[in-house]
């Protein structure tokens, strides 16, 4: 399960709309524990692949670097990255598995069709090491405020 | 020195996020890392014994691979050596043109028969 608050939710959505028709991509950070991943602030990253933008992203590893040393002194991990699908499906494709290296992490897609954020998906990657990876469908549960509600394939 | 351990590779350093590992080069470092942490060994480095494509590592703020002596590069025990696995992907979807939003198809003849001809 991937826990995530509305505001963190809605901003990871918008920055998939405002970088459209280009992919947006940022890191997640909190912490997991047995119950899942659990979001609690995300940091926009930059794009990287200006060469191929709208069917390419890349976080740069000094960038990477920065988060994580942020991270470390809010007492957070890295606990999972998004980016957006712009008018494709929000489902993983074989270069997303490629260069998917964070086993245990999530990885939240965010498909954003003609300027609007549409579905928002969230995947697993578990297994031991790059031989035995795979992504697994991670439901979102995302809490808003008073009340929590269970989401898969949000529109 | 301290060496910084990103998530997925916490659980081969017994969920430590910083480990102190002594050595006065990089490599010396990463060879008593492994010594330390054997199973992290195979998640770091191919068969050959090369650093993995995807495992970059800083040196404070420098890219081992751009270091001119790189893992035979001096290191001092204030130095943080930071290890951060490659983030990217993509839709593979084709060029700009194939785009709903760029795209022309909806306004173009798809044969003989079509009534845009």
């Amino acid at each position: 399960m991937l826990h995530i608050d509305y505001a963190n939710y809605e901003s990871l959505r918008a920055h998939g709309e405002e970088t459209y028709p280009h992919e947006c991509c940022g890191v997640l950070l909190g912490k997991s524990n047995a119950d899942g991943n659990h979001v609690q602030q995300i940091v926009r990253a930059g794009n990287t692949r200006t060469d191929s933008a709208h069917n390419r992203y890349n976080i740069a590893p000094q960038e990477l670097v920065k988060i994580q040393r942020q991270a470390r002194g809010l007492g957070l991990d890295i606990v999972g990255f998004y980016h957006s699908h712009p008018d494709h499906p929000a489902q993983w494709s074989p270069t997303d598995f490629a260069e998917a290296h964070w086993i245990g992490c999530s990885y939240v897609i965010t498909a954003v069709e003609e300027g609007k954020a549409a579905i928002t998906n969230s995947f697993l990657l578990s297994g031991t090491s790059e031989e035995d990876k795979k992504f697994e469908d991670q439901p979102i549960e995302i809490e808003v405020a008073e009340q929590v509600s269970q989401q898969k394939g949000q529109a | 020195m301290n060496i910084h351990i990103p998530t997925p590779l916490r659980t081969y350093t017994a969920g430590a996020e910083t480990v102190t590992v002594p050595g006065t080069t990089v490599a010396e470092v990463f060879t008593n890392l492994t010594s330390q942490y054997p199973d992290l060994k195979q998640q770091l480095f191919s068969n050959e014994g090369k650093l993995r494509s995807f495992v970059n590592v800083y040196l404070n703020d420098e890219d081992l691979r751009y270091l001119p002596e790189k893992e035979a590069t001096s290191v001092a025990a204030a130095d943080e050596l930071t290890i951060i696995p490659s983030i990217a992907g993509g839709t593979d979807r084709p060029g700009k043109g194939a785009s709903r939003k760029n795209s022309s198809s909806r306004n173009t003849p798809c044969c003989s028969c079509c009534p845009l001809l």
